[in-house]
């Protein structure tokens, strides 16, 4: 009997992103920006209109990428194209997966159209989502994610954000592992996550999906940080290409991810690399423009 | 024995899981250094672009190559497979050219053509549970590879080669350490 190929299984869309594991994945707005990227190593791109920094400076609906410009990144690279869909837009998921891209992120980046998100089950391509803490992460997984990234706050260059949130997913998974199986739903309650996912995660100790860290991220020592803190790998939005020099930057970055526990090769990366992103101070940010709220 | 993965990108850790898993000591490799000291070294599944410049900066690729030449048993899935290759069908990159063997990246396809399939493969008793991710097939062998298993091109119904061996060299398209199946890890270390 001719054995059968099954397409789209769990175990098949959180295969992609243990490949990306120890990697870096770039927003990219163009088909040159994705070959810049590729050249620098990195493990992806993921495509959109805008760059973070550049939605926030715009203002406006930001929606998903124009299709031409997917279908130029995707034909320009190799590697991985991951594209942005707003958050319970179905249908621009739906043609971002016509169009062959490998992941989608279902993200707060974008403008969302509803309190719900999309019903990832349904695709055959996988999706990652951003989480704050882990009753969001599981309640995401719980939707069919395949991968999971820290929403920090994207677009600001500050990493303080991204930090918080890996520490209390970190925090929250260590104190599941030491409650008794009685205290288990009730810790479901609190976390306002799906039951059996609360149970796996107590019993392994860790996320059934890969974890990356995303949103601030400006610098080498920035991704080391998020990879010393027990993130999977890196994604690097307005940090790259609003630098000054982005093929520089992205090379160092890729190579800080690798080596996040060698501090003298992340300093000898670091060197020279020119001016950063322009940083924005949370604390000062009206509550209306963090991202991170978007979605929970 | 000393089994190093290469720990520069992908997923070395779930490669490591399996090694001690048979028993044996697991090591990262990320420098000329760590390699001298392992017996057996894995190339891991990941991006085969990444994993190419960043041996190619840190000064990888002549030790490793060195190596296997001397006879160091070497496996390498996915990306691995690519970068053990003599060439691929696309454009340069950097590979150690170990493995007499043409390979087609992304072969299958993208994402949404990625699957998982019961695999018989020759030297294994019984199937092993594949899980092909992005993955190549080797397009063209040389006269000393042994093609330990093929996948049905989807277009062609042609047979894709997508495990083999050539002396002390292991590479497989798919992903054996996505499941707890050692056996494969075990025919490249020559354990019984």
């Amino acid at each position: 009997m001719e054995p059968t190929a099954e397409h789209g299984t769990d175990r098949v869309k959180r295969g992609l992103a243990q490949q990306l594991k120890g990697g870096v994945i770039m927003d990219v707005v163009s088909a040159d920006q994705a070959k810049i990227a590729e050249e620098a190593g990195a493990v992806a791109v993921m495509a959109l209109e805008r760059v973070p920094a550049d939605i926030r400076a715009h203002g406006g609906v930001a929606r998903m990428a124009d299709p031409a410009k997917v279908e130029q990144i995707i034909a320009m690279v190799s590697i991985p194209v991951m594209a942005k869909a707003r958050i319970g837009h179905t249908v621009e998921a739906q043609v971002l997966q016509s169009l062959g891209v490998d992941y989608i992120d279902e993200s707060e980046v974008l403008t969302p159209v509803a309190d719900t998100h999309i019903d990832k089950r349904a695709f055959t391509v996988p999706f990652v989502n951003g989480a704050k803490d882990l009753g969001e992460a599981l309640r995401r997984i719980g939707e069919g994610a395949a991968m999971i990234r820290t929403k920090g706050e994207p677009g600001t260059g500050n990493v303080v954000e991204a930090v918080k949130h890996m520490r209390v997913m970190t925090a929250q998974i260590r104190s599941l592992t030491t409650l008794d199986a009685d205290e288990l739903m009730n810790a479901a309650k609190e976390l306002r996550a799906p039951y059996h996912l609360v149970a796996e995660v107590a019993e392994t100790g860790v996320l059934p999906v890969v974890n990356f860290a995303a949103g601030g991220i400006a610098t080498p020592s920035d991704a080391a940080l998020m990879m010393h803190l027990g993130c999977d790998g890196v994604f690097v939005g307005s940090g790259i290409f609003k630098s000054g020099d982005p093929d520089v930057r992205a090379r160092a970055i890729v190579e800080a991810t690798t080596f996040y526990q060698d501090p003298e090769k992340i300093a000898k990366v670091s060197k020279n690399l020119g001016e950063a992103m322009v940083g924005i101070n949370i604390d000062t940010m009206p509550a209306e423009e963090r991202m991170q709220d978007r979605g929970d | 024995m000393r089994v190093g993965a290469l720990a520069l990108q992908g997923d070395f850790r779930e490669h490591l899981a399996i090694i001690e898993g048979l028993g044996h000591i697991g090591v990262e490799v990320r420098t000329p250094e760590e390699l001298d000291d392992v017996d057996a070294l894995i190339i891991p599944g990941g991006e085969s672009t990444t994993i190419g410049r960043l041996a190619t900066i840190y000064g990888l690729i002549e030790p490793v190559r060195r190596r296997i030449e001397e006879g160091m048993p070497v496996l390498g899935t996915c990306a691995g497979m690519i970068f053990l290759a003599t060439s691929t069908t696309g454009p340069d990159q950097p590979q150690l050219g170990v493995l007499d063997a043409v390979v087609e990246r992304n072969a299958f396809g993208r994402q949404v053509d990625s699957f998982e399939m019961a695999l018989d493969v020759t030297g294994l008793d019984g199937p092993i549970h594949a899980v092909f991710i992005r993955a190549p097939w080797i397009d063209k062998v040389g006269g000393s590879v042994e093609v330990l298993a093929t996948v049905a091109d989807p277009e062609t119904g042609r047979d894709r080669p997508v495990v083999v061996r050539q002396d002390n060299i292991v590479a497989t398209s798919f992903h054996p350490e996505l499941t707890s199946d050692g056996r494969l890890h075990e025919l490249f270390l020559g354990d019984d």
